[in-house]
């Protein structure tokens, strides 16, 4: 059996035949007849060129195929098939398209794994861009900034670091990630693989409308990239690929609620979520409720501007674990705490769950959704399968 | 190095050809710029120039830039000159020069052929924006009149790229030119815009879904011929135009479509199957069928005549000289000469239509037609989806392109939509069933109320399946100005 392969399609139901695609592929990858205008997965190498000179939207379709649907099967259509249900013998295969490549799509699966199921993209999310760039073929962007967000004595060295894209292209949505390449080469001389980093600003810019993203690094001792990273001087330049991710993302509707738990820097995704809120619709929205642990105030990141949000916009719950004095709090024991306001939540409709962090939280606050969630008479597998089917329960841990 | 690729703003004009260091030519355009500028905003209603329009502009000519989206109020549209990147070693593709080095400069002998081919295809920018300039008042949502709003700065930047040729390329004469493209005016009694159709007035939402189907298309046909241009510069311009011209297409399609699904939703949701039930069928604010099929019939056969005569000597010099190619020349496979090439062109013979051989240099026109309607022929057949997948039975069909016709053979001869001599009187009894009559057109305006609320729609047109730039349907996509 083939291995399972993304295959790029155009609607033609939407499509309007202007074969501006077609003028524009360099490989010569799509043609067409009097019928459609078609895509030869042979050729395409997804290099997304033929994305934005199409004047209609229906160039961005993608499928999960064992075998691509022919040029001449492509001819014959009328309509866009719907995506197949492919099985293979590992199990269900991804299908949201977080990555086109597989070392970056594998990263992902697993950084999604604690979501019990095929991750889904909320109903109302924007579509993502993914795999604008890659390895042969990375961006290059400057670094703007690099600051220090958690205190100078504190052990936790957790920086904030502003890319500059210049004019390149680089559409990213909030809770997409992006791919560093480390410079150097391996033990075998291979050039490093790049590693993930959610991208803590919203899709418009740190700055409203400058082409720059952000990102949220810890500093891991002997961390290659991380390393790397938060050493980066103002001015030096980056290789990133990415976008990345494709169901991570946030609802567009306004009235959706958002409940989000997080540790150190899985903050990253909620900081860009509270940020593209707070530009696009500010409080006249669903609200959004946080569960943000850290050891130390001085070792949360975005500790002081996280404080000046509204409530109104972002209910903040910063829960601490190694306060001098103080019993040790995690944000499971302060989502138990809180447990009225957090069952109401996951009874509405209308939220949506996300959970960030460290691998390890995934255990506490799991269990407690339990408890909560029964406490209600609702059983927890079944109530979160039932979220993440509709896109409403997010997991990314690593 | 230039950099040909992304737009520089150094000048006050956008551009990617250096205007920078291109003193005369720089200077010449700034002179030209605030008369553009007064015609813009003399044209447009002001409070739409205050409003933000979700715009598309590019920032660079490669696929990935050109296509930026952002709210812009439209006088401060980045118009500006850019082509597309220079191809090495580019070659004349058709004529007698064929298989030359593409011209760099004008060629003397063809100065004033290609100056004429320049200022006609110039004329009809403006032009249609004057057709256009009262619809965004009647928008049937803010959606569409973005749409507008997008086809408009366009055809304003077209104007602007030929007018760099002119001044570029053409001297004084050119500067001249330039200067009367802004002169003349659509409709005008003492300096009209130089083709007929382009002198009307669009009316309504209907009449520029198919103005910009239909007419829009024979402008991108035309476009299609120049980029096939042996002068370089030209055919350059052309091609970015061509990305640009995708979208006017698009409106256009998209938006008789929806119309058609609106009508057959209403139809289907009422219990009518006759789609000849007019007056009820607009008793529920929708536009019937045939009232439509009357529309395309007119739009289609004005936009035959923008191609002139069937045999014509004009188009075969400007071919051989290899000023202006056929659509999609390089895909062509022949001498791309026509030295020895006959085509079949339509004449009367004896009072009756027959087809017969001529040699292919006269017939390019009625080629570039022939290929003109077998893409016109696409979207209708995607309309008639529409209707079919409605269950509607109804069937709009391209009419014979003798029917009403001004220009050629067929002009001022009578014959039906499918092509058959009729007599007067059975062409009087016909025409309320094959063009649109007073009575249709003011069934069409009064339903033309505009809708301004984010997502909302009018209606007698249903909502688009996709937004632009992947927008959700509540988007607004032009956040007006309230005086």
């Amino acid at each position: 059996m083939n291995k399972p392969l993304k295959q790029h399609l155009i609607d033609p139901e939407i499509c309007i035949r202007c074969y501006t695609c077609e003028m524009t592929c360099p490989l010569e990858a799509i043609e067409h007849d009097d019928n459609n205008v078609v895509v030869d997965a042979s050729k395409c190498n997804f290099c997304m060129d033929c994305i934005p000179v199409c004047p209609t939207g229906s160039i961005d379709e993608w499928r999960v195929v064992n075998d691509p649907y022919s040029l001449d099967e492509q001819f014959e259509w009328d309509e866009l098939p719907a995506q197949a249900d492919i099985q293979t013998a590992g199990g269900e295969v991804e299908t949201g398209m977080e990555a086109l490549d597989e070392a970056m799509a594998a990263l992902l699966a697993e950084a999604h794994a604690g979501a019990g199921g095929k991750a889904k993209a909320p109903a109302s999310a924007s579509k993502p861009t993914v795999n604008m760039y890659n390895l042969g073929k990375p961006a290059k962007a400057v670094v703007q900034g690099n600051y220090r967000l958690t205190s100078e004595d504190s052990d936790s060295d957790v920086r904030h670091i502003i890319l500059d894209l210049g004019g390149l292209p680089f559409p990213v949505l909030e809770g997409q990630s992006v791919g560093i390449i480390p410079p150097g080469t391996d033990d075998e001389g291979k050039p490093h693989l790049p590693r993930l980093y959610s991208v803590s600003s919203p899709r418009d810019g740190e700055r409203p409308n400058f082409n720059n993203l952000s990102l949220t690094v810890k500093r891991d001792e002997g961390g290659l990239c991380s390393n790397y990273v938060c050493d980066l001087k103002k001015g030096d330049t980056v290789q990133l690929t990415g976008p990345f991710g494709a169901t991570f993302l946030m609802p567009e509707d306004p009235q959706a609620r958002l409940l989000m738990i997080c540790t150190g820097t899985g903050s990253a995704p909620m900081r860009a979520f509270t940020m593209r809120r707070q530009r696009s619709v500010g409080a006249k929205s669903g609200g959004m409720v946080m569960f943000f642990g850290a050891r130390t105030p001085e070792s949360l990141p975005y500790f002081g501007p996280l404080n000046k949000v509204p409530d109104t916009l972002l209910k903040k719950h910063l829960v601490f674990s190694r306060i001098p004095g103080a019993a040790k709090e995690y944000v499971q024991d302060r989502m138990r705490a809180e447990e009225d306001v957090v069952a109401e939540m996951i009874a509405d409709p209308n939220t949506h769950i996300y959970i960030c962090g460290l691998r390890g939280m995934e255990e506490g606050v799991e269990k407690t959704l339990t408890n909560i969630a029964e406490s209600i008479g609702q059983p927890w597998g079944a109530l979160r399968d039932t979220m993440r089917n509709e896109g409403r329960y997010h997991v990314e841990t690593y | 190095m230039l950099d040909l690729i992304n737009v520089s703003y150094d000048t006050q004009i956008p551009n990617n050809v250096g205007l920078s260091s291109d003193k005369r030519v720089l200077k010449a355009l700034e002179k030209w710029h605030p008369g553009y500028i007064n015609w813009w905003s003399d044209l447009i209603p002001q409070n739409f120039q205050q409003s933000l329009v979700y715009l598309r502009t590019a920032v660079s000519v490669d696929p990935k830039g050109w296509a930026k989206f952002d709210y812009v109020k439209m006088p401060e549209y980045r118009w500006g000159v850019l082509l597309a990147p220079q191809v090495e070693g580019r070659t004349i593709p058709c004529g007698e020069h064929f298989g030359d080095p593409a011209w760099q400069e004008v060629p003397g002998e063809y100065r004033n052929l290609l100056k004429r081919l320049i200022v006609i295809q110039g004329d009809t920018e403006p032009a249609s924006v004057e057709q256009q300039r009262f619809l965004g008042l009647t928008a049937p949502s803010l959606y569409d009149m973005r749409n507008l709003f997008q086809v408009n700065v366009e055809e304003g930047r077209h104007l602007w790229a030929m007018v760099y040729l002119l001044h570029k390329y053409f001297g004084r004469d050119g500067r001249e030119e330039a200067d009367d493209l802004l002169l003349r005016s659509s409709g005008s009694e003492e300096a009209p815009r130089m083709l007929g159709a382009f002198n009307e007035e669009t009316p309504d939402w209907l009449s520029f879904f198919m103005f910009t189907y239909f007419t829009d298309r024979d402008g991108k046909m035309q476009l299609e011929s120049l980029a096939q241009s042996g002068f370089d510069p030209l055919s350059r311009t052309c091609r970015f135009m061509l990305t640009e011209e995708a979208h006017h297409m698009f409106v256009g399609e998209t938006g008789v479509g929806r119309t058609i699904q609106k009508t057959c939703e209403v139809m289907n949701e009422h219990g009518i199957d006759d789609p000849y039930d007019i007056d009820k069928i607009r008793s529920f604010g929708v536009i019937d069928l045939p009232t439509i099929q009357k529309k395309l019939n007119l739009h289609y056969t004005l936009s035959l005549d923008l191609f002139g005569q069937e045999v014509s000597t004009n188009a075969a010099n400007a071919f051989n000289a290899g000023i202006k190619g056929r659509y999609m020349e390089h895909r062509v496979k022949d001498d791309h000469k026509l030295t020895e090439d006959t085509y079949k062109v339509w004449d009367m013979v004896d009072g009756k239509l027959v087809q017969h051989d001529v040699p292919a240099l006269t017939a390019i026109n009625m080629r570039l037609r022939d290929d003109y309607s077998r893409d016109a022929a696409g979207g209708v057949s995607r309309w008639n989806k529409i209707i079919e997948k409605a269950g509607v039975a109804f069937e709009m069909k391209l009419p014979h392109e003798a029917f009403n016709r001004k220009i050629g053979v067929f002009a001022e001869k009578l014959f039906d939509p499918e092509g058959t001599l009729v007599t007067g009187a059975e062409y009087d009894a016909g025409m309320k069933e094959w063009l649109p009559t007073h009575a249709d057109g003011d069934f069409i305006q009064s339903l033309m109320k505009p809708v301004t609320e984010p997502g909302k729609y009018a209606s007698w047109i249903a909502a688009p399946k996709v937004g632009i730039d992947n927008k959700p349907g509540d988007f607004e996509y032009v956040k007006l100005h309230m005086a």
